[in-house]
């Protein structure tokens, strides 16, 4: 069922991505990993419906964000991006999924892993475990063009600072910064080696990306010995785009 | 893998189309596909949304697993290609 | 009832007398799949007409290339309501590969590799209406868009233009391809806006 948003801010997290926060009067409340679906309909009846991943932990009140990156070709994120001001409404399903969610009540080890803005949902969990100051130790590898990509960066600059708890390792697949001990480069074996967790921890996995990235990492993760069961996944398009 | 192997989508991104069908969620439920018998969550299945339907295929043997089509206020779903589907009330 | 979104058109471009009810214009070319792009190595390729018994007509790569082409310009109609007009392409008519061949069957179903069907009359297939096609726009015709060849039937939606084409059968009675089972209309006249079973 189609519940009506409200945009009631918006924040640039680059030059091309923007989180926009909803306050929706019947929200139900979500969990970390689960994503809306955003209908947008033109005056003569032409719909397009996006799926957009929550980026805000689950709280007692009506509001929520997601944080959508403006596709060059997309028909639906540059209009999200640049035109929705606040105040106003748009059509809103969701929450969505139950798979590729965590919980408040999981104690185990968790690693996750972010191609681009695949960061979102799992930025969601982060905030979750914060928020409800759950004590499992997370583990973030993020794989991003170059830092000025990064969405989230003061947050997570604020939070492996004072947390020992959560590790973040950024991998940079075009420009790194200057120094950078690793060479630009896609997420490897010798990555997940060093930066995730053994699999002999028995963490639970997520994944979120492109679908090819998604690919990549998953076989990496039951390479280096994790149980398929216990990798989660969740594809965006080639494009990062879902549809 | 580049985009143009990796053209699909899982089952997360059909899940807003199946909400209004099962009132269960379907991500986390095991399907058991009916040509090769490989038991994943429908999560895992690989969905192809750019096409004049939903097609959700194995990712083991890419039989269809289930397919919808919209036709203005009737919804067509086949699912054949599910064993079964195995959902969780709570 | 849907809210209309402040401002919002789409991307859609011009509606236009020249298209078929319902369809908008398009200047890209939007790759629409079911399933996994086949690849189909060209020395294991192959295209047959059967009767659905045995086999009437087998090509490989080889002998269909050397078949008589045409170039054609043709407008072209996706159900999913895009339409792109004036698309050139290279290939052998219908009309070459059923020479020849006897048959009082009215129907056919069209196969693709992969499990990809639709199914097409005959008639709309002759009569220099139908065309396997292996080049678009100058080039070879790229996997997303079905290569190395496609059928390709411009009066009918795209739906019925079959990717990755593997073979005709000949059929007595008509016989609901891939989509058609599913709430598509047999046949698909876009003029007409034969979209859905149920329309006329």
């Amino acid at each position: 069922m189609w519940r009506i948003g409200t945009a009631v801010a918006l924040q640039d997290e680059t030059p091309t991505a923007r989180t926009i926060r909803f306050e929706v009067p019947d929200w139900p409340g979500h969990v970390a990993g689960q994503h809306v679906d955003v209908r947008l309909t033109a005056a003569d009846g032409y719909s397009a419906v996006r799926s957009y991943s929550i980026a805000s932990a689950p709280n007692a009140s009506r509001l929520f964000e997601i944080t959508v990156e403006r596709l060059p070709a997309g028909e639906v994120s540059p209009y999200l991006t640049q035109d929705v001001m606040v105040g106003d409404r748009l059509e809103l399903r969701g929450p969505i999924g139950g798979w590729f969610v965590w919980r408040k009540e999981q104690a185990e080890p968790i690693q996750l892993i972010a191609g681009g803005s695949g960061i979102v949902p799992l930025m969601a969990m982060i905030r979750s475990r914060l928020s409800t100051g759950n004590a499992a130790p997370f583990r973030l590898l993020y794989s991003v063009r170059e830092p000025k990509a990064v969405w989230y960066g003061k947050e997570l600059q604020s939070l492996s600072e004072h947390d020992p708890s959560i590790s973040i390792t950024y991998a940079y697949t075009r420009a790194t910064p200057k120094d950078w001990p690793r060479p630009p480069g896609r997420i490897d074996a010798a990555l997940i080696a060093n930066a995730a967790w053994p699999s002999s921890i028995g963490p639970t996995c997520y994944v979120c990306g492109p679908t090819s990235f998604v690919e990549t990492a998953a076989a990496l993760l039951t390479a280096s010995g994790n149980s398929p069961d216990r990798i989660r996944t969740e594809r965006f398009g080639p494009t990062g785009d879902r549809k | 893998m580049n985009s143009d192997t990796c053209n699909y989508l899982d089952g997360n991104a059909a899940a807003g189309e199946l909400s209004r069908i099962f009132t269960m969620d379907v991500t986390a439920a095991e399907g058991c596909c009916a040509q090769c018998g490989t038991i994943k969550r429908f999560a895992e299945a690989h969905l192809y949304m750019q096409c004049p339907g939903v097609v959700a295929r194995c990712p083991a043997c890419q039989h269809v697993l289930l397919r919808l089509v919209n036709v203005g206020q009737q919804v067509f779903l086949d699912v054949r290609g599910l064993t079964y589907l195995r959902l969780n009330t709570a | 009832m849907a809210i209309t979104s402040r401002g919002f058109s789409g991307r859609r471009g011009t509606t236009d007398a020249k298209l078929p009810p319902g369809q908008y214009l398009t200047t890209d070319f939007p790759v629409l799949s079911a399933g996994p792009t086949p690849r189909v190595p060209l020395d294991q390729w192959e295209f047959t007409i059967s009767d659905g018994s045995q086999v009437l007509r087998r090509w490989n790569w080889k002998s269909f290339r050397e078949l008589p082409t045409e170039t054609i310009t043709v407008d072209i109609h996706c159900v999913t309501r895009w339409s792109k007009l004036g698309t050139t392409w290279e290939g052998v008519s219908l009309d070459t590969l059923f020479a020849g061949v006897n048959t009082d069957a009215e129907y056919t179903m069209v196969h693709s590799y992969g499990d990809y069907t639709t199914n097409v009359p005959l008639q709309d297939l002759l009569n220099r209406q139908a065309w396997i096609a292996f080049r678009f726009d100058d080039d070879d015709l790229a996997p997303e868009h079905g290569g190395p060849a496609r059928l390709l039937v411009p009066h009918l939606y795209l739906w019925k233009s079959a990717k990755w084409v593997r073979g005709i059968t000949l059929m007595q009675e008509d016989q609901p391809g891939f989509w058609e089972s599913l709430g598509y209309n047999i046949y698909g006249d876009p003029w007409r806006e034969q979209r859905y079973s149920g329309d006329e």
